[in-house]
C-alpha cells in the first residue's frame, strides 16, 4: 500500500470535515476520492500533502510515517483547481521550480524540463508566461511542475473543474493515459462522477466526513454500499420499495407478466439517443429510460397505460435503506 | 509520450504587445482634450514656469545657486535622509502590511485605522507632536530638536502609510494556492517570500517607495519646528525655497526647485526599472 490514512479526524471549529477515516490507496493506481461538496475529501488530499494537519490520526506515505512531516518533506506532487501557476515565472521556470530548489545541476534540469514539456505537449510554450495559455494549457503546466520533482505520489485537487466541458473530457482522457505511463501513485479529487468512474482503478466514496464505500468503479456502481452511494453514481428511480437505475426498468404493454405492476404516461422527454418515460404508478413517479429502438416499438405515448417491471438479469434490485 | 493524443493546442495569445485603445472617437477626443487641458494647467505650465525662472539668469547664475554651499546642503540632508527613510519603509511597510493581511490578533482593526493618521494629519500638528515628544521637554528624555535626526524623523512620520497601503492590497490578494504548491514542490518559508511572494509585491513596494520618497523630498511641516532649521545643518530643500523667497532671492529658490524636480523624475524612473527587473528575475 502506498499511502495508509489510519483514523483521521479534523474538524474546523465546530465543522466536522473528517470523521475517523480509514482508507488503503494502492501502489501505482489512479485512485479518486469522490463525493459531494463540502464532504472532506480536499480536506483529505491536503492533509495526505501536509497542507492541512490532521487532528488526529495517522498518515504513511510509502511505508514512511509522515504525519508530522512538513510539506516539503513529503515529496508529493500537488496540483491544485486553480493551477496555482507562479505567473511572474516562464513555463518552463514554473516546471523548473521543484529541481532549482533541490540544486540541481542546470544541465540536468534543463534536459529534465525539456521531457516533461514534451509530456504534456507544451514545448513549443516553453517561454510563455502562465497567463499566455489557456487553462487546459495551465494544468498540464502545473502537472508536468508536479512531476518534475519525481514525487512518490501525485495529487490532483479537482485538477479539471475550473475547466470547460469540452477541455475537460479531453484532459480527462489524458490523465488517464499519462497515468499509464508514468505510472506514479496518485490520487484525484472529483465531485464528478463520472469523471470518476471513466478515469479511476479505485474509488474512495466520502461523504460528510466519513468514507461511504472503497471499491472498483465496476463494484460501486452494480453493488453499492447504500443508498447514498447508489444516488450518488448515476440516476436512480424508486418503485415501491426498490431504488433502480431507470435503465434497469423495462416497459411492457401486452399484460398478464409477472412481476409487473401497472401504471399510466404522464411525460414523455427525448434526450439525444435517450428516451426518458415518466410513469405513474399508484402516488409514485417511477422514471425509465429506454433507447430509441425500443421507445419505437413500443409505439407508447403519454397516456397510455403500461406495465413496469425490473429487468432481466440486472440483479436483484436494491430495498431503499431504513431511515 | 507517442501514444497519447491531444486536440491541437488552440493559438494561445501572441506574445506581441497589442497597442492599447482604439482610434479617437468625438467623444474620447474631447475627452483627451479636456485631460490634457486639466493636467498643462495644474502640472505642466507650473513645472514650465519653474525651469524657466531657474534659467533666466543664464547658466552660470543656476551653476552658482545651487553650488552654493548652504543650498548644496540642504538638498543633500533632504535627499539622503529621504533615501534612507524610503529604504526602512521598503523594510517596514512591508513588515506591516504583511501582519495586517496574514495574522489576526486583537487592536487590528484599530491599527488598520491607525495607520493612516500620518496622511490624515496635518502636517504642522505632526510636528507639533513629534515637537512635543522629541524637543526641549521630551516626557520621554529624548531630545532631538535641532538635529538632523529631527528631519529623518518627520520623513519617517509622514511617509509610514505609503508603502504599507500599496503592498497591502496585493499582499491580500496573492493566491494561497500559489505559496502551497512551492512549498510542496521543497521550497522553505523563506524560499517562497523570496521567490514567490516578493516578486508579486515587487511593483507595490516599487509604488509605495517612490511615493514616499517623493513626500520625504517635498515635506516641509511636520519638520520645520523640530527641526529648528538651522542653515547647513537641518535645512532642508524646501525651508531653502521658502528661506530664499522671503530674502527675494528666486533664482536659488527655482534652483533648488529644478533640482528637486529632476532627482524626484530620476528615482520614479529608476524604481519603475528597478521593479521590471526584479518581477522578471523571480
Amino acid at each position: 500500500m502506498s499511502i495508509e490514512i489510519v483514523n483521521v479526524s479534523k474538524r474546523f471549529g465546530d465543522f466536522v470535515a473528517l470523521d475517523n477515516v480509514n482508507v488503503s490507496i494502492p501502489s501505482g493506481q489512479l485512485t479518486a476520492l469522490l463525493g459531494p461538496s463540502g464532504g472532506g475529501k480536499s480536506t483529505l488530499l491536503r492533509i495526505i500533502a501536509g497542507l492541512e494537519t490532521a487532528d488526529s490520526g495517522r498518515i504513511e506515505i510509502e511505508g514512511v510515517d509522515a504525519t508530522k512531516l512538513s510539506p516539503q518533506k513529503r515529496n508529493v506532487g500537488f496540483v491544485f483547481q486553480h493551477y496555482a501557476a507562479f505567473k511572474h515565472l516562464s513555463v518552463a521556470r514554473n516546471v523548473a521550480f521543484g529541481l532549482e530548489i533541490r540544486k540541481r545541476p542546470k544541465v540536468e534540469i534543463r534536459e529534465r524540463v525539456d521531457e516533461l514539456l514534451k509530456l504534456v505537449h507544451l514545448s513549443q510554450f516553453a517561454d510563455r508566461l502562465p497567463s499566455q495559455l489557456s487553462g487546459g494549457q495551465r494544468q498540464r503546466m502545473a502537472l508536468a511542475r508536479a512531476l518534475a520533482v519525481q514525487p512518490t505520489v501525485l495529487l490532483l485537487d479537482e485538477p479539471f473543474g475550473a475547466l470547460d466541458a469540452k477541455v475537460r473530457k479531453e484532459l480527462r482522457d489524458w490523465l488517464r493515459r499519462l497515468h499509464d505511463e508514468v505510472h506514479v501513485t496518485t490520487v484525484f479529487v472529483t465531485h464528478d462522477q463520472e469523471e470518476a468512474l471513466e478515469v479511476a482503478d479505485e474509488i474512495v466514496v466520502i461523504n460528510e466526513g466519513r468514507v461511504e464505500q472503497i471499491g472498483s468503479p465496476d463494484e460501486l456502481y452494480d453493488t453499492p454500499a447504500n443508498d447514498f452511494v447508489m444516488r450518488f453514481l448515476g440516476p436512480v428511480t424508486e418503485l415501491g420499495d426498490r431504488l433502480v437505475r431507470p435503465h434497469d426498468l423495462q416497459l411492457l404493454t401486452g399484460g398478464g407478466e409477472p412481476d409487473t405492476v401497472t401504471g399510466r404516461i404522464t411525460r414523455i422527454t427525448r434526450i439525444g439517443f435517450e428516451i426518458r418515460v415518466e410513469v405513474a404508478v399508484g402516488e409514485q413517479l417511477v422514471t425509465v429510460t429506454l433507447t430509441r429502438n425500443e421507445f419505437l416499438s413500443l409505439g407508447l405515448q403519454v397516456g397510455s397505460e403500461v406495465q413496469v417491471r425490473v429487468a432481466t438479469g440486472v440483479g436483484a434490485p436494491r430495498l431503499i435503506d431504513a431511515v | 509520450m507517442t501514444s497519447t493524443t491531444l486536440t491541437p493546442d488552440r493559438p494561445a495569445i501572441s506574445r506581441r504587445p497589442v497597442r492599447s485603445g482604439r482610434p479617437l472617437t468625438r467623444v474620447s477626443g474631447l475627452g483627451l482634450g479636456v485631460a490634457m487641458l486639466w493636467f498643462s494647467l495644474l502640472v505642466l505650465i507650473p513645472l514650465a514656469a519653474v525651469v524657466v525662472t531657474a534659467s533666466a539668469g543664464g547658466w552660470s547664475s543656476y551653476w552658482q545657486a545651487v553650488t552654493n554651499e548652504q543650498t548644496a546642503a540642504a538638498i543633500e540632508l533632504t535627499v539622503g535622509t529621504a533615501f534612507l527613510v524610503t529604504l526602512l519603509n521598503i523594510v517596514m511597510g512591508t513588515m506591516i502590511a504583511w501582519v495586517l493581511v496574514r495574522d489576526r490578533f486583537f487592536g487590528k482593526r484599530a491599527l488598520e485605522i491607525l495607520i493612516d493618521i500620518p496622511f490624515a494629519l496635518p502636517t504642522i500638528v505632526a510636528g507639533l507632536v513629534l515637537l512635543s515628544l522629541y524637543g526641549k521637554t521630551s516626557p520621554l528624555g529624548i531630545d532631538i530638536a535641532n538635529t538632523p535626526k529631527a528631519v529623518f524623523l518627520a520623513f519617517l512620520f509622514v511617509t509610514l502609510p505609503f508603502v504599507v497601503r500599496t503592498v497591502q492590497p496585493v499582499l491580500a490578494e496573492l493566491d494561497r494556492d500559489v505559496e502551497e504548491a512551492a512549498m510542496s514542490l521543497g521550497a522553505s518559508r523563506f524560499t517562497v517570500f523570496r521567490r514567490i511572494i516578493l516578486p508579486s509585491l515587487t511593483p507595490a513596494i516599487a509604488a509605495g517607495a517612490a511615493l514616499s520618497f517623493a513626500r520625504g523630498v517635498s515635506e516641509y511641516g511636520s519638520l520645520v519646528l523640530l527641526s529648528g532649521n538651522l542653515p547647513l545643518k537641518t535645512e532642508v530643500a524646501s525651508v531653502r525655497i521658502l528661506s530664499s523667497i522671503e530674502n527675494d532671492n528666486y533664482d536659488i529658490a527655482a534652483a533648488v526647485a529644478t533640482i528637486l524636480l529632476a532627482i524626484s523624475f530620476i528615482v520614479i524612473v529608476a524604481l519603475d526599472v528597478i521593479q521590471r527587473r526584479m518581477v522578471r528575475r523571480g
